[in-house]
């Protein structure tokens, strides 16, 4: 009788376990791994927010280690997120570059002028095209280039600060000393 | 009374996804048109087995979302201009990866998830089997031979 009971239990067991493994991961879940990490950035020539005249080239992410944002006006949560870019920017030192996408370019410019720009430069993708090309699927999400104008990481939804702390700097800093990349979700 | 609250509240927390990925308000886009009916019918294919990124669990026909709408008049745009399936189904993958298609491909990362169901199922009748068995072979064993203490049990019985 005894006998008969145990394999359920170990079953009942592997299966308890499988779920709480599963809750605890859910929180990631939602993030889509991106199958462009270790790729050259797609490339793009986009006109600028600050003057639509200029454009944007994607050529100008190769030299150096930089994030490129992508937000829009209407995103509720790149608001929170915007703080945490200007703290990164004047107070660390990072160099972000934007991609506003699907915006209006007035709301945009008003949104830059009213809560600061911590950008290099923004491109103005109206229509969302190099979002598709980026496998952007939602607003906010920042990627990690490298020196050689790869994509390297890429978070989605707003970088909180601890996020910047945890994840963003310590990712930026082991590219910039050539180090293997340590960009993982801790 | 409180029902109604209940489904109110419900209705406010199902817009909740719609107003975190609410688009900018324009207005509405025209309808996408195909002159070529084999177009059409590989676009609606092709569409269905698409994940709308956004809300994960529907695909690009079912699904409202800004990003969804982006997404199939690129997948219209490119069937019309000639391109095949195979062509746009890459073209998806290249950018959002597996995870776009409702079917995951056969590889080395997937094999537990379609291998999985046949394991199981051939750890399912290998138990079976052998609980068919034992059984049988117990039954056997209880009808046909007699323990010693019963021996003497029906001996006794006999000889009354």
């Amino acid at each position: 009788m005894k006998k008969q009971l145990i394999t359920p239990l170990i079953i009942f067991g592997l299966l308890v376990v499988l779920l709480v493994v599963g809750l605890i991961k859910a929180k990631y879940i939602r993030d889509v791994p991106s199958p462009l990490i270790g790729k050259s950035t797609p490339t793009f020539n986009l006109p600028t927010v600050e003057d639509t005249q200029k454009t944007f080239n994607s050529e100008e992410l190769k030299g150096q280690v930089s994030l490129v944002n992508v937000w829009a006006s209407w995103c509720v949560s790149c608001r929170a997120e915007h703080e945490v870019l200007n703290y990164a920017a004047k107070k660390k030192g990072i160099r972000i570059y934007s991609v506003n996408y699907k915006d209006d370019l007035n709301d945009a410019r008003q949104w830059l002028k009213s809560r600061g720009d911590p950008y290099v430069k923004s491109a103005f993708d109206s229509n969302g095209r190099l979002g598709i090309d980026w496998g952007v699927y939602g607003v906010p999400e920042t990627f990690v280039i490298d020196q050689q104008g790869k994509i390297r990481y890429k978070f989605t939804g707003p970088i909180y600060i601890n996020d910047l702390e945890n994840i963003i700097i310590p990712c930026i800093n082991s590219l910039k000393a050539g180090k293997e990349a340590q960009c993982e979700k801790k | 009374m409180k029902k109604s609250k209940v489904l109110i509240l419900l209705f406010v927390f199902c817009l909740l996804p719609v107003l975190v990925f609410a688009g900018p308000q324009k207005a509405p886009k025209p309808p996408i048109v195909f002159e070529n009916s084999q177009v059409e019918k590989d676009y609606l294919e092709l569409a269905k087995q698409l994940r709308c990124l956004v809300c994960q669990n529907q695909n690009l026909i079912d699904s409202n979302a800004d990003l969804a709408d982006d997404l199939r008049r690129e997948v219209a745009k490119m069937l019309k201009q000639g391109k095949s399936k195979k062509q746009v189904t890459d073209f998806m993958v290249n950018r959002y990866g597996d995870f776009v298609l409702y079917n995951p491909p056969l590889k080395s990362t997937t094999w537990l998830l379609w291998g999985g169901p046949f394991v199981l199922m051939f750890i399912g009748i290998f138990i079976l089997l052998k609980k068919v068995r034992s059984g049988r072979q117990d039954r056997h064993t209880d009808s046909s031979e007699l323990s010693d203490q019963e021996k003497q049990k029906l001996q006794d019985i006999l000889n009354k």
